[in-house]
């Protein structure tokens, strides 16, 4: 039994650092713009689809994982500037008609994923220098999932680095915490509201092929993580670091062990760590403000 | 002198009006050479976009090498996307009966789907072939206006047991599959026939349909010497691979959905071994399916799977159908019986023909999947034939247990 235990608390802390990469741009986008931006689902779905097609080799150039996730990032994040400057940027405060257009533009990201790359689900391979296991005892790890703990958290440290140490994250941090002051005293809003979409989309779509050896990718990919991302960042509280990182650790444990204790109420369990938290601390654990 | 249109010329006028619109001239035969009208019922958008896009490829290749023509009459196809929900399943069905007037509808994909509108095609008296594997719509809420040329959930893992039992020798299997009817009833179906042979069900997973992650469930995977699994549209490939992640090595076995041709191009090398039971199967060596396979590849470029090859089938029955009932379509009851009582012997299933409930009785194939000059392919290493919704049970005794469900057969621990 404690094999189970085990092994399920290290999945646990192995899905919340996905779970992390996933969230940590929804929770600075919905920080910094007050949006949920409901398009984050297709952009970790675009970031798998791209990185896999990299992956699998494209003009006949098979690129390295690595690589090819590096790739995948800049061009979904490139899109997300597209998006936010053509159609968000058209609707400057009307915060319903944003959601509406990122939830319209997910259904037609998802059907180009469909006419692009069909119906079938594509595997993508682990890099070959992450395939095999870690035993500890009767206990199996296997070595890509502790890989992506080590990412999540280099990609934590940076984006820390990022927001507390340079110009840049002084401003973002400013505008979350006060978008009307921020402009008062210089800042261009509008302007950092289009590269922190890129980098949302950007981090969402890392999220997606470094998740792809573990999860593979199909049509409905997208519906799937968004639930999940929007747990985590409700739970971990809005526009903060900190609250995405130890919300996806929490949301991982809740998801692991609530699905093994309690399998017939394995939804009921995830979303009600985040019922509670939206009556009790409407602004979540570590969140700048209330949504 | 001016007349007046009075009450009295108004009705009477209107009277001889009415008359003359309803004369007809006999209609000569003429008429038989009507359009057939074939309406499909498939999803081609969301996360059973995977099948629903085969399914039209089936129906596509047979209406193609038939020329668009069935028993003589040309074939007016409508293609309906439901969306994969049962709200969507009901507005196209109404759509293709009311709108369109179609005579057959093939279709819906999913078991959700076909319950929804089962009601709708008995009262609207218009044949469905579906592959949708709902047990019941054949067994104890039967429609008259249904026909199911694939399998029922269950039909294709009672062969799967007894294989596991009899020549895997498999004694304690724990069983994993999605937390909806399909996964129940194929399960069910497992267990029933595994328990008789003297095996043992040691514990029952269900994983909610959407779970990106099966750590959890592969955790509890223990103390057993084999897993039987039901999943279905993407969900076997990520089953596989994280199963083989998590370092599990029983042996696997699973049905129609689990180990799909359709997939095999998917699949990895954690797949190698996997055993499945299909009412298709890509490697049957027979005339027609060296012609459905050579049609897939060219028009498509894909290996048909189960939704492909169903379908296709399904086309093979309406056309069989239509041309015992003299090529007419306006008795749908005489067409419904016509449809019934189709047995063909070349299909790219081999032979099948229908019990009373409207349930194929076909062979049923046991594969293996392997790896061959370096592609994956799934072996057929036994065939059982004439395989009913029923297997080897009594009819009347099986419809009087309970359908399978989450809790039945119970886990006896």
């Amino acid at each position: 039994m404690s094999t189970l235990w085990l092994v399920l608390a290290v999945n646990s802390v192995t899905f919340g650092g996905l779970l992390f990469l996933l969230s940590a741009g929804f929770s600075l986008i919905f920080g910094l713009m007050r949006i949920p931006n409901l398009t984050h689902g297709s952009l970790f779905m675009l970031g798998a689809y791209f990185g896999a097609t990299f992956v699998g080799g494209m003009l006949g150039i098979v690129f390295n994982f690595w690589i090819a996730a590096l790739i995948a990032a800049v061009v979904v994040a490139a899109l997300g500037a597209v998006l936010e400057r053509f159609l968000l940027r058209q609707l400057p405060g009307q915060q319903l008609a944003q959601v509406l257009v990122t939830l319209g533009v997910s259904f037609m990201a998802a059907d180009f994923c469909l006419m692009v790359w069909g119906g079938d689900p594509i595997s993508v391979a682990t890099p070959p220098s992450l395939v095999g296991f870690l035993r500890a005892g009767p206990a199996v790890f296997p070595l890509y999932r502790i890989a992506v703990i080590v990412i999540a958290v280099v990609v934590a440290i940076a984006l820390w680095l990022l927001l507390d140490r340079t110009r840049l994250g002084a401003m973002i941090r400013a505008g979350v915490d006060d978008p009307d002051m921020a402009r008062v005293v210089g800042i261009r809003v509008s302007q950092l509201f289009t590269i922190v979409f890129a980098l949302g989309a950007g981090l969402a779509a890392f999220a997606g092929i470094i998740g792809g050896p573990i999860l593979s990718v199909y049509p409905g990919l997208d519906q799937d993580m968004l639930p999940l991302a929007l747990v985590v960042v409700i739970l971990g509280g809005t526009g903060s670091l900190l609250g995405s990182f130890v919300g996806s650790i929490i949301i991982g444990f809740i998801y692991n062990f609530g699905q093994a204790m309690f399998p017939e109420l394995a939804y009921f369990v995830l979303f009600l760590p985040m019922l509670l938290v939206l009556i009790l601390r409407p602004q979540g654990l570590f969140g700048r403000f209330v949504p | 002198m001016s007349r007046k249109l009075t009450r009295r010329t108004f009705m009477a006028s209107t009277a001889v009006g009415a008359a003359a619109a309803s004369f007809r001239f006999p209609t000569p035969a003429i008429a038989q050479a009507a359009p057939f009208k074939l309406g499909l019922l498939t999803v081609k958008t969301g996360p059973l976009a995977q099948g629903g896009i085969q399914m039209e490829q089936g129906v596509q290749v047979f209406l193609k090498e038939k020329n668009n023509m069935m028993a003589g009459r040309k074939v007016e196809f409508f293609s309906a996307d439901t969306g994969g929900n049962p709200a969507g399943a009901k507005t196209k069905a109404q759509e293709l009966v009311e709108r369109d007037k179609v005579d057959v509808i093939l279709g819906p994909l999913a078991a959700f789907e076909l319950l929804a509108i089962t009601d709708y095609i008995a009262q609207a008296k218009t044949p469905l072939l579906s592959l949708a594997a709902a047990e019941d719509v054949t067994q104890r809420r039967p429609n008259p206006y249904f026909l199911r040329a694939s399998a029922c959930s269950s039909q294709a893992m009672h062969p799967m047991a007894d294989y596991a039992a009899k020549e895997m020798k498999l004694k304690n299997v724990i069983t994993i599959s999605e937390d909806f009817a399909f996964g129940y009833e194929q399960m069910g179906g497992f267990q029933q026939t595994f328990e008789d042979n003297g095996g043992k069900i040691l514990k029952k997973l269900w994983p909610p349909i959407v779970t990106p992650d099966y750590t959890p469930y592969l955790a509890q995977i223990a103390d057993c010497d084999g897993v039987c699994q039901g999943f279905a549209g993407s969900n076997p490939l990520r089953f596989m691979k994280q199963y083989a992640a998590a370092g599990l090595k029983f042996p696997v076995v699973t049905g129609e959905t689990g180990g799909d041709d359709a997939l095999l191009h998917a699949f990895g090398d954690e797949a190698i071994g996997l055993v499945s039971c299909c009412p298709y199967t890509a490697d049957l060596e027979n005339e027609s399916n060296k012609r459905f396979l050579a049609a897939m590849a060219k028009d498509y470029n894909v290996l048909p799977g189960f939704y492909a090859a169903g379908l296709y089938v399904n086309c093979q029955v309406v056309e069989a159908g239509l041309q015992k009932n003299g090529g007419k379509s306006d008795d749908k009851e005489k067409l419904m019986a016509a449809l019934r009582s189709v047995s063909l012997t070349e299909t790219p299933r081999g032979a099948i023909k229908f019990d009373h409930f409207g349930n194929v009785v076909g062979d049923f194939f046991i594969r293996k999947l392997e790896k061959t000059n370096g592609k994956l392919i799934n072996k057929t290493v036994k065939t059982y034939h004439n395989v009913s919704q029923f297997w080897t049970y009594d009819e009347k005794k099986f419809l009087q247990q309970p359908v399978y469900s989450r809790d039945f057969p119970p886990v006896k621990s």
